[in-house]
C-alpha cells in the first residue's frame, strides 16, 4: 500500500487524535454496555469458578481434622488425591459419577423413545387430535422436575428405609421390591417423563421444518416409505436429535431432586446428591472436586454436541417452511394411537398429582382408605402426633414465608435477567464481528455448561469471602437472586439477541440521524421495540427460578428457604406429607404464573422452551 | 443557504475488504449527486460515512465549512450534528410510533415548540401529498406511502443536507416512475444539497446533476449524466451505463484514426494511439439500412426483438456481434442482409488494456 499522500503529522496532533478516536470508541453505547456486561459476568462467573478451582487446592479450616501438619490455605494436592485415588475415591467419586451416567444415559434414551417417537405420529401421520397431545406435552415440563419422583414414591415406597408406605403396599399388602421402590429405574423413569418434552419439541420442530419435497422426491425414485424414513428424514433430523440428547444428557447429570428422593434412602448417590452431602459437612473441597467433575462432563457432552451436530448444521434447517404435503396413514391405528397418547400423558400429568394430595390428606401414614382422608396436613393446629408437632400446610408461618419467598425471588430473578437480556441483546448484536461482541457473547455462554449444582456450589466459594467493595452474601436472599441471575444469562442473552436482531438496524441509525443520544435511542426506540422479548423473557425467567431446585439448594439458609428447597427439607426430615403438600402449593404458584404466561403470549410457552 | 460536501481521500474497510478506496469528490451547493454502481461498489458505505453512521478509516469530510470527519484529527461528529437527513431503503419508520410521532421525533429532540411541531407536520405531509395521515401507524399504510412519510420526516426538520439511500428499490416500477418526479421536484424546491445512492442507471440518468460512478470502492468517473453517457471514461462505465448495452468491438488501432475491427475497418479519431483497442459504440448510434449503402458494413440480422416504441436487432458478421436500436417496430426479418453504418460522431475509442477512454493529448 503507498500512504505517500499521507504526511507524517508531528507527535502531539497524532496522539490527541488516536486518543480522541479512542474515547469515542470507548463512549459508543455498545462498548460502554459491552464493558459493563464483561465486569458483570467476570464477577458473577469467572471469579466464581476460580474461587472454587482455588479451594480445591488449598488447605480449608475443615481439613485440619484429617490432616494434622496443614495450614489452611496453602497449596495442597490433598482434596483431588482425596477423592480420585484414596480408598474412599470408590464411595465418594466413582460411583456417584457411574450412577450420574447411568441415570443420565437412561432417562435420555427413554425421553428420546417417547419424545422421539410422538413427536413423529403427531408431525408426520394423520392422527387425530394433535392439539390435545401439543398441549399436554408440556404439562410435565411445566412441573418441578422432581414432582413425579414424589409422587412415585408415594405409589411404590416399600417402607424399607421407613417413610410412608405407598399406595401398592396398602393395596396389595405387600411390600414392592426394592428396585422397583428406589434406585436407578425409579429415578429414570420419573426424569426421563419429566425431560421426554424436550425431545418431543426439538423433534417435531425438526420434523416440520423438513420440507417435503425432499421426501417426495424421494418417494418418486422409488424408495419405501421406511426407506424414505430411514435415508431421509431420519438423517435430516439428526442435529435436532442429537441436540435433544445434549441438552437432556446434561440436565439429568446435574438434576438433584429426583435422585434425593429416590436415590438418598438407599445409599444410591449421584455426582449431585454427593456434592451436597459433602457441602452439608462442610467438606467443599471435596466438593468442589466433584462439581469441576461434573462441569467437566458437562463441558465434554456440549462439546461433543458442538462437534458433531457442528458439522452437519449446513443443512439444519432444510428449505424453510415445509409444507407437509403428505402424512403416513395409520388407518385403523389412528383413534388407538391417539388415545393411547392422550391416556399416557393424563396419566403422568395427572395422576402424580392425584397421588400426591391423597397422600397429603392421609390422617394416619400408609392408611389410604377413605375412611381415613382429613385436611389435617393443611389446616389442621400443631399436633404432636402428627408431623412431629408442625402445624398444617396453611397455618404455618414458614411455609407462608417460603411461598413468599419463592414469589420474590422469582419476581427479583426475572426482572435482572430480562434486563441483562435486553443489555447484553444489545452490545452483541450492535457490536457483531467485533472482538468484543464476540467474546461478551462467549462469557455468557459459560453459565450454560455448569449444571445447576455445581453452579450453586460455585458460590458458596465465592461469596463466604467479601469481593472487593461487596460484602460476603453467604447465607443472604440477595445471594439466590445473584446465582439465578447469573444461571439465567445465556437465556437471557438468547432471547436478548433475538429481540434485538428483529429491530432492523436503520430505526436506530434513523434515530441518531434525527439527533437522538444513546440514551434517547434505547428508550425511545430500542426498548419499546423489545419490550415484548422483555415481557417474555421476564415471565419465562418468573417460571423456571418457581420450580428450580438444584442451583439453590446449597445455598438456602432456614431464612431463606423457598418452596423448592422446603419439599427437600421436610423429606429429609421424614414429612413426606408435609413435604407433597408443599410441592402442591409450589405447582399451584407455577401453573397460576402459567397461566399468567399464556395470557401474555398467545398460549405458546413452547416458544420459549426452546433449551 | 444549500451547502457543500466535500469528501477527500476518504477509505473504509471492512476487515480486509476495502469499501470506499481514497474516494476525492465534491457535491456543488444545492446539486444533486448520485452515487452509481453495481452492488458491493461501496456506494451505500461511502454514503453513510459521510451521514456519520460509520467512521471511514482514512480521508476527510466537509459539509459546509464544518470538518464533520477526520481521521487525522480524530475528528467524528454525531450523526445527528451534521445538519442532515437521510431516507433509508427500508424506510426505518419507527413501528411504534404514528405518523405524528414519526415525523416530530427529530423536532422534539431540537425542542420545537407544540405550535411549531403541528406546523411542520402540516407542512411536510402536504408536500408529500399525504396529509391526514398523521395518526396512521407505518403497518397501516403501503410501500409507497412508507415512502413519503419517510421523506416528509427528513423534510420536517429541514436538514441543509439529503441524504438517500436507494429510497426507491422497494417499489414497484409504476410508483418508482412517479416518484422519480416527485423527489426531482422536492429537491428543486427545498434546494438542498442531495447525495442519491442507487444501482438504477436510469434513475441516476433523469435525476441527477452529476453522477458518481464506482466500483470496488474506487470512483470512475464524476460527471455529468451526459457526459457520463456519451463519454464513459473507460469501459467498465461504457459497459454500466445504457440499456440495451453499448457494443464494444475489439480491433486494432493503427494510429491512422481507423480502427480494424475484424475484417472490417471503423473510421475513428485515435489521436494517435496504436494497438489493442476497443470501439464503443452505443446501439442507438448505428444506422440500419437493408441496402448496401457506401461506408456501411453488412451484417446478418440474428435476432429481431420489437418493443413497441423501439425494436433491438442483433446482427452477426462472423464472431462480431452488434445491437441495434431503432425506432419504432423493425420491419427487418431474420436471417435477412442488413447494412450498418456507425454514427462516427458517437463512437469512443478505449485502450484495451487500461481500459481508459482515448482522448486528445
Amino acid at each position: 500500500m503507498t500512504n505517500a499522500a499521507i504526511t507524517p503529522s508531528p507527535l502531539l496532533p497524532r496522539l490527541l487524535a488516536t486518543s480522541r478516536r479512542f474515547f469515542r470508541w470507548v463512549a459508543s453505547p455498545h462498548v460502554v454496555l459491552s464493558l459493563i456486561m464483561l465486569a458483570v459476568m467476570f464477577y458473577m462467573v469467572i471469579i466464581p469458578l476460580y474461587r472454587m478451582l482455588m479451594t480445591t487446592i488449598t488447605f480449608q479450616e475443615n481439613d485440619l481434622r484429617y490432616v494434622r501438619d496443614a495450614v489452611a490455605g496453602e497449596f495442597t494436592a490433598f482434596h483431588w488425591l482425596r477423592m480420585l485415588t484414596s480408598q474412599i475415591s470408590k464411595i465418594m467419586t466413582y460411583e456417584p459419577l457411574l450412577h450420574s451416567l447411568t441415570i443420565s444415559l437412561g432417562a435420555t434414551l427413554l425421553s428420546f423413545t417417547i419424545g422421539g417417537a410422538m413427536a413423529w405420529m403427531v408431525v408426520r401421520t394423520d392422527m387425530p387430535g394433535r392439539k390435545i397431545i401439543n398441549v399436554l406435552a408440556v404439562v410435565p415440563y411445566i412441573m418441578p422436575s422432581w414432582t413425579i419422583a414424589m409422587a412415585w414414591k408415594v405409589l411404590f415406597n416399600n417402607g424399607t428405609t421407613g417413610g410412608v408406605p405407598g399406595v401398592l403396599m396398602f393395596v396389595t399388602g405387600q411390600a414392592p421390591p426394592d428396585w422397583l421402590s428406589f434406585g436407578p429405574l425409579p429415578i429414570i423413569v420419573s426424569s426421563a417423563l419429566h425431560y421426554y418434552t424436550f425431545f418431543f419439541l426439538f423433534v417435531s420442530a425438526a420434523l416440520m421444518s423438513i420440507d417435503s419435497s425432499l421426501e417426495e422426491a424421494g418417494e418418486l425414485a422409488g424408495a419405501s416409505r421406511w426407506r424414505i424414513l430411514r435415508k431421509i428424514t431420519f438423517p435430516l433430523v439428526i442435529p435436532a436429535l442429537l441436540s435433544g440428547f445434549i441438552m437432556t444428557f446434561s440436565k439429568t447429570m446435574g438434576t438433584f431432586g429426583g435422585p434425593n428422593v429416590l436415590g438418598v434412602p438407599v445409599r444410591y448417590y449421584t455426582l449431585s446428591t454427593m456434592i451436597r452431602s459433602n457441602t452439608t459437612i462442610s467438606a467443599y473441597g471435596d466438593a468442589f472436586v466433584l462439581a469441576i467433575l461434573l462441569i467437566l462432563f458437562s463441558m465434554l457432552t456440549i462439546f461433543l454436541n458442538q462437534k458433531i451436530v457442528g458439522t452437519r448444521k449446513s443443512f439444519e434447517t432444510i428449505g424453510g417452511r415445509g409444507f407437509m404435503a403428505q402424512k403416513t396413514k395409520l388407518r385403523n391405528w389412528r383413534g388407538f394411537l391417539t388415545t393411547v397418547i392422550v391416556i399416557f400423558q393424563v396419566l403422568i400429568a395427572v395422576l402424580p398429582l392425584v397421588l400426591l394430595v391423597w397422600s397429603t390428606l392421609m390422617l394416619r401414614t400408609g392408611d389410604y382408605s377413605l375412611s381415613n382422608l382429613s385436611l389435617a396436613h393443611w389446616i389442621g393446629k400443631s399436633d404432636v402426633s402428627i408431623n412431629s408437632g408442625e402445624p398444617g400446610v396453611l397455618r404455618n408461618p414458614a411455609i407462608y414465608r417460603g411461598a413468599w419467598n419463592s414469589i420474590k425471588l422469582s419476581l427479583y430473578t426475572a426482572f435482572f435477567t430480562a434486563f441483562l437480556g435486553v443489555i447484553l441483546g444489545y452490545a452483541i448484536v450492535k457490536g457483531r464481528g467485533t472482538r468484543l461482541a464476540k467474546i461478551v457473547e462467549q462469557l455468557a455462554f459459560i453459565p450454560y455448561v455448569i449444571p445447576g449444582i455445581a453452579f450453586g456450589a460455585v458460590y458458596i466459594s465465592m461469596f463466604t469471602k467479601p469481593v472487593g467493595p461487596i460484602p460476603p452474601l453467604y447465607g443472604t436472599f440477595a445471594l439466590l437472586v445473584v446465582v439465578s441471575v447469573a444461571k439465567h444469562i445465556p437465556y437471557s442473552s438468547r432471547t436478548g439477541v433475538s429481540a434485538m436482531l428483529q429491530v432492523g438496524r436503520e430505526l436506530e441509525e434513523a434515530a441518531a440521524v434525527a439527533g437522538a443520544n444513546a440514551w434517547q435511542r434505547f428508550w425511545r426506540i430500542i426498548f419499546p421495540l423489545t419490550s415484548t422479548g422483555f415481557v417474555s423473557g421476564f415471565l419465562l425467567t418468573f417460571i423456571t427460578t418457581m420450580r428450580e431446585l438444584s442451583l439453590i439448594i446449597l445455598l438456602v439458609t432456614p431464612t431463606t428457604a423457598v418452596l423448592a428447597s422446603m419439599t427437600m427439607r421436610y423429606i429429609e426430615n421424614g414429612n413426606e406429607q408435609q413435604a407433597n403438600a408443599v410441592i402442591i402449593l409450589l405447582i399451584t404458584l407455577v401453573l397460576i404464573g402459567n397461566f399468567i404466561i399464556s395470557r401474555f403470549r398467545g398460549g405458546s410457552l413452547k416458544k420459549g422452551l426452546g433449551m | 443557504m444549500a451547502t457543500t460536501i466535500t469528501v477527500k481521500d476518504l477509505t473504509k474497510r471492512f476487515g480486509d475488504v476495502i469499501a470506499v478506496n481514497r474516494v476525492n469528490l465534491t457535491v456543488e451547493p444545492g446539486s444533486f449527486l448520485t452515487l452509481l454502481g453495481p452492488s458491493g461498489c461501496g456506494k451505500t458505505t461511502l454514503l453513510r460515512c459521510i451521514a456519520g453512521l460509520e467512521d471511514p478509516d482514512e480521508g476527510e469530510i466537509y459539509i459546509g465549512d464544518k470538518l464533520v470527519f477526520s481521521h487525522a484529527k480524530g475528528i467524528s461528529i454525531q450523526p445527528g450534528h451534521r445538519d442532515l437527513g437521510l431516507v433509508f431503503q427500508n424506510y426505518a419508520l419507527w413501528p411504534h410510533m404514528t405518523v405524528f410521532k414519526n415525523i416530530t421525533f427529530a423536532l422534539e429532540i431540537q425542542k420545537l415548540p407544540k405550535s411549531e411541531l403541528e406546523k411542520r407536520v402540516k407542512e411536510a405531509l402536504a408536500e408529500v401529498q399525504m396529509s391526514g395521515y398523521e395518526d396512521r401507524y407505518p403497518r397501516e399504510m403501503s410501500g409507497g406511502q412508507q415512502q413519503r412519510i419517510a421523506l416528509a420526516r427528513m423534510l420536517a426538520y429541514r436538514p441543509k443536507v439529503f441524504l438517500m439511500d436507494e429510497p426507491l428499490s422497494n417499489l414497484d416500477a409504476r410508483l418508482r416512475m412517479d416518484m422519480r418526479a416527485e423527489l426531482k421536484h422536492l429537491h428543486h424546491v427545498a434546494g438542498a444539497t442531495t447525495v442519491y445512492v442507487t444501482h438504477d442507471q436510469v434513475e441516476a440518468l433523469t435525476m441527477s446533476s452529476k453522477i458518481a460512478v464506482m466500483k470496488d470502492g474506487l470512483l470512475q468517473q464524476l460527471d455529468t449524466p451526459d457526459r457520463v453517457y456519451h463519454y464513459p471514461a473507460n469501459l467498465f462505465v461504457a459497459d454500466f451505463i445504457g440499456n440495451p448495452k453499448v457494443n464494444l468491438l475489439d480491433g486494432d488501432a493503427n494510429g491512422n484514426n481507423s480502427v480494424t475491427v475484424g475484417d472490417f475497418k471503423v473510421e475513428i479519431a485515435t489521436y494517435g494511439m496504436s494497438g489493442k483497442a476497443v470501439v464503443a459504440v452505443r446501439p442507438e448510434d448505428i444506422a440500419i439500412s437493408t441496402r448496401p449503402d457506401p461506408g456501411a458494413v453488412e451484417f446478418i440480422a440474428y435476432s429481431v426483438l420489437p418493443s413497441g416504441a423501439d425494436s433491438t436487432i442483433v446482427a452477426h458478421r462472423g464472431d462480431i456481434e452488434v445491437t441495434v436500436r431503432v425506432m419504432g417496430i423493425s420491419k427487418i426479418r431474420l436471417d435477412e442482409k442488413i447494412w450498418l453504418k456507425f454514427d462516427q460522431q458517437a463512437l469512443n475509442l478505449y485502450d484495451k488494456e487500461s481500459g481508459n477512454l482515448v482522448v486528445a493529448k
